[in-house]
């Protein structure tokens, strides 16, 4: 009957490609030009300029941002209320792999996305699609959380939890996980192969066993128990299956782990003291991006510590801004917002990408066949 | 009128001097136009990418990935599945269809199945495996075993709710299609029930049975969301390693891994279509 969905999805793309190709690619003045490889607000100009020349040019195309993940549907519009341009969201469910394929497949149009917020593993080898860009608060942000010209900056993060309905008591170790009243019950937020969230949450279970980030091996074994226990569910989590009560315990990032994330009130957050295991997002601009002052605009506007400003608006969607050390020294920090965090205790644990790497090829040959 | 009156006094050859007449193949255009775009050209570009590698040279070790003990583990995954649930869909469903077929031709019974088939039959992906999913999920409300989790059995018996219909109506014509005056005729030459079976209506219904079987396992080949959306912490099929493939955020996304996928897939596809053309020719003969 149908050949494959991939053959389908590749004539769609085609399609598509051909359709986008038609439309008309925003129209370059002079501004324009300056501010495509302008690499600070200074150097094009000066953060008046980039206001106006964001203004002129009137829109953003952002991607793979759901509104209610880390506040963002909130940034949206208090960016868009702020400055007066339309922010285009699309595909707001996508993976930062399908970011980067859609700069690639619409690489010079109007609609090519300006703007990109990436796991690490994605923004470390796709750096030659980005613009180097040093945001006026470069200085707030440690040195080991972005490269040294900007092409990428990690923005907002948090750890990796386990989040749980309150029936099942208070959950102080992953092995009470394997307990019987959890049948059926423990869910990833998605394929480890291919998420990053579920990735790193079976690295937080490799660390919870004695594993190291060199080694997802333990974490892989763990959720092997599991499955031998009947404890794993299948189902991925997602905002649904928590409301609905289908996955009542879920490995995810805190942040989107909170309560006033999933919607549920019963629901408590867990992070294991002896596997603190942190990880960021990157910004990065396209380096051809349709509208080049108003993604630079938008990045000024994220890293701003204004207590409107994006730094803020990630806290208070339960994520943890890059600049929140510098915003604690100088007190620009929302502070109610920052104690309302999950408590974590212990020291954290960053993959390096080489790490992360491992992981991901050591779960390719092994994930199935723990779980299958 | 008009033209009737020119055709019948001589004017034809004058007219088509006039005006240039249409090929008669220029009808076809928007089919195959249609076919080229949607069809033909993905396959062209599944088959060429999969040939090459990331950074573009020619590779043709990417399709010796098909043999690989992982790669393997994914079609096993997909033939198992498309077997348990074409099998038993079609067995099940020719059931039904030779019960609602012996029933009054024009009743509200047959309407009925006819029509529940043929919605039934496009009732799957994301929908069908919320149902399930409220129905007998975790903390479903009916059940909440968990053996249906199982793979393949358990998402066999979700398959099985498209799979059924689908058989009920491509069987139907087959069943239909029994004559009853070979009944009688066998009847008349003294042939019990079993023997009318045995020596008519079997070998008359085999190659429509078969070739009904073979397009339940290909639909279930291409079935990728309803799967996807009842347990996508793991790849168990073809399709769903598609997915990740194109979609991995950890690192391991690989266009043309994916496209070696595809092929493996277009490649099965053929084998099974070509086996469904060559029963339909031979079931044929006995449904004029």
């Amino acid at each position: 009957m149908k050949a494959s969905h991939k053959a389908a999805l590749a004539g769609f793309v085609v399609l598509a490609v051909a359709a986008a190709g038609c439309s008309s690619s925003s129209g370059g003045s002079s501004s324009d030009a300056k501010w495509k490889t302008a690499t600070s607000a200074a150097g094009g100009g000066g953060m008046k300029a980039l206001i106006t020349a964001a203004k002129k040019e009137g829109t953003l195309n952002v991607i793979a941002l759901p509104p209610t993940w880390a506040n963002y549907g909130n940034i949206i519009k208090t960016f868009e209320a702020k400055y007066g341009i339309t922010v285009n969201s699309a595909l707001p469910d996508g993976t930062s792999q399908q970011e980067v394929d859609a700069v690639k497949s619409e690489n010079g149009t109007a609609k090519a996305p300006d703007v990109l917020d990436v796991g690490m593993a994605v923004a470390l080898v796709n750096t030659n699609l980005f613009a180097p860009y040093q945001v006026s608060t470069w200085s707030a942000i440690p040195a080991s959380q972005k490269a040294t010209n900007g092409v990428w900056v990690q923005d907002y993060g948090g750890y990796m939890a386990v989040g749980y309905s309150s029936k099942f008591g208070t959950i102080t170790s992953l092995n009470d996980l394997l307990g019987k009243k959890f049948h059926n019950a423990v869910a990833l937020n998605g394929n480890p192969t291919s998420a990053n969230a579920a990735l790193n949450g079976v690295m937080m279970a490799s660390l919870a066993e004695g594993g190291s980030a060199s080694s997802i091996a333990n974490g892989v074994a763990f959720f092997h128990k599991l499955k031998q226990a009947g404890n794993f569910s299948p189902v991925s989590a997602t905002g649904a299956t928590i409301k609905a009560g289908t996955t009542p315990v879920v490995f995810n990032w805190d942040y989107l782990n909170l309560p006033s994330y999933v919607g549920v009130s019963n629901w408590k957050v867990f992070v294991p003291s002896n596997a603190v295991l942190g990880g960021y997002y990157a910004q990065a601009i396209n380096k051809n991006a349709p509208h080049p002052a108003a993604a630079r605009l938008w990045e000024e506007f994220l890293y701003s510590q204004a207590a409107a400003g994006g730094q803020n608006l990630w806290l208070e969607g339960g994520a943890r801004p890059v600049e929140q050390p510098a915003m604690q020294s100088n007190g620009t920090i929302n502070a109610a917002a920052a104690a309302k965090l999950p408590a974590v205790t212990g020291t954290p644990v960053f993959l390096s990408p080489t790490q992360a790497t491992n992981a991901a090829t050591y779960l390719s040959a092994n994930w199935a066949k723990a779980i299958g | 009128m008009a033209v009737a009156a020119t055709t019948q006094d001589g004017a034809r050859p004058a007219r088509a001097g006039r005006r240039p007449s249409v090929p008669g193949w220029v009808g076809t255009v928007p089919f195959f136009a249609y076919v080229g775009v949607f069809l033909l050209l993905p396959t062209g570009i599944v088959i060429w990418d999969s040939l090459r590698n990331t950074t573009g040279g020619w590779y043709l070790t990417s399709v010796s990935q098909l043999a690989s003990p992982q790669v393997r583990g994914y079609f096993i995954g997909s033939v198992k599945l498309c077997l348990i649930s074409s099998a038993g869909g079609a067995a099940l469903g020719a059931i039904l269809a030779y019960a609602v077929a012996s029933g009054n031709p024009d009743g509200a019974v047959r309407r009925l199945y006819i029509s529940a088939s043929g919605v039934l039959a496009q009732f799957g992906g994301v929908t069908l495996a919320f149902a399930f999913l409220v129905l007998i999920g975790p903390i479903g409300l009916l059940l909440h075993a968990s053996w249906y989790f199982d793979f393949p059995w358990g998402i066999s018996l979700i398959y099985a709710y498209f799979q059924i219909p689908l058989m009920v109506l491509v069987f139907m014509p087959a069943i239909d299609g029994l004559k009853v005056q070979w009944r009688e005729a066998s009847e008349n030459l003294g042939a019990s029930t079993w023997q009318y079976w045995r020596y008519v209506g079997a070998p008359l219904l085999t190659p429509a049975f078969l070739g009904a079987t073979l397009l339940l396992f290909a639909n279930a080949l291409s079935a990728f969301a309803t799967i996807q959306a009842w347990e996508n912490q793991i790849a168990y099929i073809v399709p769903q390693q598609i997915s990740t493939s194109l979609s991995s955020e950890v690192g391991l996304a690989n266009v043309n891994y994916a496209d070696v996928l595809a092929l493996g897939m277009v490649i099965m596809v053929a084998i099974v279509m070509t086996g469904y053309a060559l029963l339909q020719r031979r079931a044929a003969r006995w449904l004029r």
